[in-house]
């Protein structure tokens, strides 16, 4: 196996030494985990291509491993056998575990400082700073493909029924029966754990867990869902939905989107990164994006959102070469030139300031208004809960959020009792996650 | 008559070891391993974990929506075992009157059987489709607002649905072989006796049908338990929210894309006994009163 191996090696150090006459000294090779499938791996292909041909000394493979949570589970199987990648790519509902897991990880700001790479957290625009940092504000995962919760609007239908874009909920209330008035579905979601629990809190500076959101620790963190705002919301949600100024159409992503495209909906709430498949597919009538709204009712003016997407982690238990390597594609990565690249290819904010400036300058905003929503939006006003928020077995949660607030809208449970069971449930989850931390 | 033996006590044991070595390598280890887990509530990158005792076990049965789905999951088993037989020995009956094109018109009925089950999800999902599904649409025109994944029961019909087509082959080619293994005597015998058509198939060929019947009834809910996972993920899309699923699923949702390893071997150990106690059922109870023939 051995002998297989490094004849394997000799014979493309051999070819590559024929073909370019260099390769002179042994490159440090590194491996990727990454869950990008489709137009988005081809871009990460990019990035790992542009970073071996910047340099000699180092080279990295990167990997698809199929949907984030096949990424994950590959990734922990892999850690148990000691075969884990130096990369990997980690969503944000499941980075609780892997930070929770301290031994699992090398905390990107370490490994950054350990290997001369320069590193300040006030790099990055500031919703995107804290969300994977720990406690005292290291940065633990290097915020990669990053989105945030905005609003699209179908403009021609806004013009039909004479009405402006709505920047809180109550200036909505006041424009959906014009909307529907006019043949519209006023609003659609997508999403609605991410877009209206997680960064409806977000939005309006609201607690979301005790524990500092749960950044203090597993032990004793509970789930702040059963709050006065909360059941507003959802009421009245409800109340839209009752007279036809909400659609729903269950919890697939795609069901309720495509209801915007086909023209039907007004508005629908979606990712940041949405603008470039609409532009790709290219809509029958002219559409903007604008910021998640909000209630004036409980804040004067908005908070920026949390972001969602992904991080790469720096897998604990490698070489000092091999995570030299590591640090080195994370100063290629989050270069200006890169995270604008990353950007404009695939609709996701660029996570540091420069990248952003740089995208501005070189009129990418003019060209594709909609992009700069999502970059400003992170850029508001913030707020001691605007951060993040870390909870254990959040994918679950999500899962029991989903399902209650789904039953909410079609009217088999109440909003009380649905708050009330995801608040019940999701503190049993969080309690059973303190004990894995044993 | 001679008892034929080995000369050896060990040479048996020494010809059985590949396979005994590979059950328990790959079935019993990884069982007992679900076992212990099942006790522990672990962090999956194996740094910290706590003994739990029956803590798994307690929150199952504790949990409304486990029940909810364990429920789901018994309903679910006895839709698709009852209609995907049904279906299948009714087009077998029929099948098996034909005479002219025979081969075609049964390879035809067969050919759904090589479909996989996330590509019969698929299709379920464009026929269902909300916005232009041919079967929304149908339905939309009968008065019934379908909504897939939208509505509960309207997602679990079309598991049901899917499920059932996926399933209606096999059951077929096994049913028409039955059919066809009943002996030309019998069958004359029996037109003497009996003039009508669904009197003789009640009184002679369904109890002769009965072993392919029964064998086919367990490996229907095996089926329904376990093989329709695939149709389940695509047809939720990944993501449960509010629609059905089965207890296989739910071991996925948890164990797979939740990381909660101990709240899942606690699944996996309930459906192990659950197939244990089929399995002593298909043996024990029934077996000895079927008559083979």
């Amino acid at each position: 196996m051995n002998t297989m191996k490094n004849t394997a090696k000799f014979t493309a150090a051999a070819a590559a030494f024929a073909l370019a006459g260099t390769a002179a000294f042994a490159q440090t090779e590194i491996t990727w985990w990454h869950a990008m499938g489709g137009n988005l791996g081809e871009t990460v292909n990019k990035i790992a291509e542009g970073f071996n041909a910047s340099q000699d000394e180092y080279k990295i493979t990167p990997v698809f491993k199929g949907s984030y949570e096949e990424t994950l589970t590959s990734g922990i199987a892999a850690f148990r056998a000691g075969e884990q990648p130096n990369i990997m790519q980690v969503f944000d509902a499941g980075s609780a575990t892997v930070i929770g897991a301290k031994g699992a990880t090398v905390p990107v700001q370490d490994l950054l400082a350990e290997n001369g790479v320069d590193f300040d957290i006030n790099d990055y625009i500031p919703g995107v700073r804290y969300f994977y940092a720990d406690s005292d504000g290291k940065m633990i995962g290097m915020p990669f493909n990053s989105s945030s919760p905005v609003m699209y609007y179908n403009a021609d239908a806004l013009a039909a029924a004479g009405v402006e874009v709505p920047a809180t909920y109550e200036e909505f209330e006041e424009i959906a029966p014009k909307l529907k008035e006019a043949g519209y579905i006023p609003l659609v979601q997508t999403h609605l754990p991410w877009e209206f629990v997680e960064n409806f809190h977000s939005r309006h500076n609201l607690p979301f867990a005790t524990n500092a959101n749960g950044y203090e620790g597993a032990e004793g963190t509970q789930i702040l869902i059963n709050s006065d705002e909360m059941k507003m919301h959802f009421t009245k949600v409800k109340e839209w939905l009752a007279e036809g100024y909400f659609g729903f159409f269950g919890t697939g992503w795609d069901d309720n989107q495509s209801q915007f495209e086909a023209g039907k909906a007004a508005m629908y709430i979606g990712s940041s990164g949405d603008f470039g498949g609409l532009t790709t597919k290219g809509m029958p009538f002219e559409w903007g994006s604008a910021y998640l709204p909000y209630w004036a009712s409980i804040t004067e003016e908005g908070y920026q959102t949390f972001i969602g997407g992904a991080s790469l982690f720096a897998m604990a238990g490698k070489s000092a070469e091999e995570n030299k390597a590591t640090a080195e594609f994370f100063r290629y990565l989050t270069s200006p030139e890169v995270q604008y690249m990353w950007h404009r290819e695939t609709g996701y904010v660029p996570v540091t300031t420069a990248a952003y400036e740089l995208a501005k300058a070189d009129g990418h905003y003019d060209r594709f208004p909609a992009a700069e929503t999502g970059p400003k939006q992170l850029m508001l006003q913030s707020g001691e809960n605007t951060r993040g928020y870390r909870m254990g077995f959040y994918v679950q949660i999500r899962d029991v959020e989903n399902r209650e607030l789904s039953r909410v809208l079609s009217g088999e449970t109440t909003v009380e009792d649905a708050l009330a069971t995801i608040e019940k449930e999701g503190n049993e989850l969080l309690a059973r996650f303190a004990k894995t931390q044993g | 008559m001679k008892r034929a033996g080995f000369a050896s006590r060990w040479l048996p044991i020494l010809l059985l070891v590949p396979q005994l070595s590979i059950i328990l390598v790959f079935f019993y280890w990884p069982a007992a391993y679900a076992v212990k887990s099942s006790f522990y509530l672990q962090d999956p990158f194996g740094f910290g974990q706590t003994f739990v005792g029956l803590e798994n076990y307690s929150a199952l049965a504790g949990s409304a929506e486990y029940l909810k789905v364990a429920n789901f999951t018994m309903i679910f088993t006895v839709l698709v075992t009852f209609f995907s037989l049904a279906l299948a020995l009714l087009l077998a009956v029929k099948a098996d009157k034909v005479i002219r094109g025979a081969k075609t018109y049964r390879t035809l009925l067969m050919w759904v059987y090589a479909v996989a089950p996330p590509v019969a999800g698929f299709m379920g999902l464009i026929l269902f489709n909300q916005r232009w599904g041919p079967l929304t649409e149908f339905f939309g025109a009968l008065g019934w607002d379908f909504n897939l994944r939208a509505d509960y029961v309207d997602t679990a019909f079309a598991m049901v649905v899917v499920s059932v087509w996926k399933q209606v082959p096999v059951n077929f080619i096994f049913f028409l072989s039955g059919l066809q293994s009943i002996p030309k005597s019998v069958r004359e015998a029996a037109l003497i006796d009996n003039r009508s058509d669904s009197g003789r198939f009640w009184d002679v060929t369904f109890p002769l049908l009965a072993p392919t019947g029964f064998f086919l009834l367990i490996i229907n809910i095996t089926y329904a338990l376990f093989d329709t996972f695939g149709i389940i993920d695509t047809l939720v899309q990944g993501e449960p929210g509010n629609n059905p699923m089965t207890l296989v699923y739910k071991v996925y949702v948890d164990g797979f894309r939740g990381n909660d390893l101990g709240g899942s071997s606690a699944q996996s150990v309930v459906l192990m006994i659950l197939v244990l106690a089929l399995t002593v059922f298909q043996f024990r109870m029934v077996e000895r009163r079927i008559h083979y023939t």
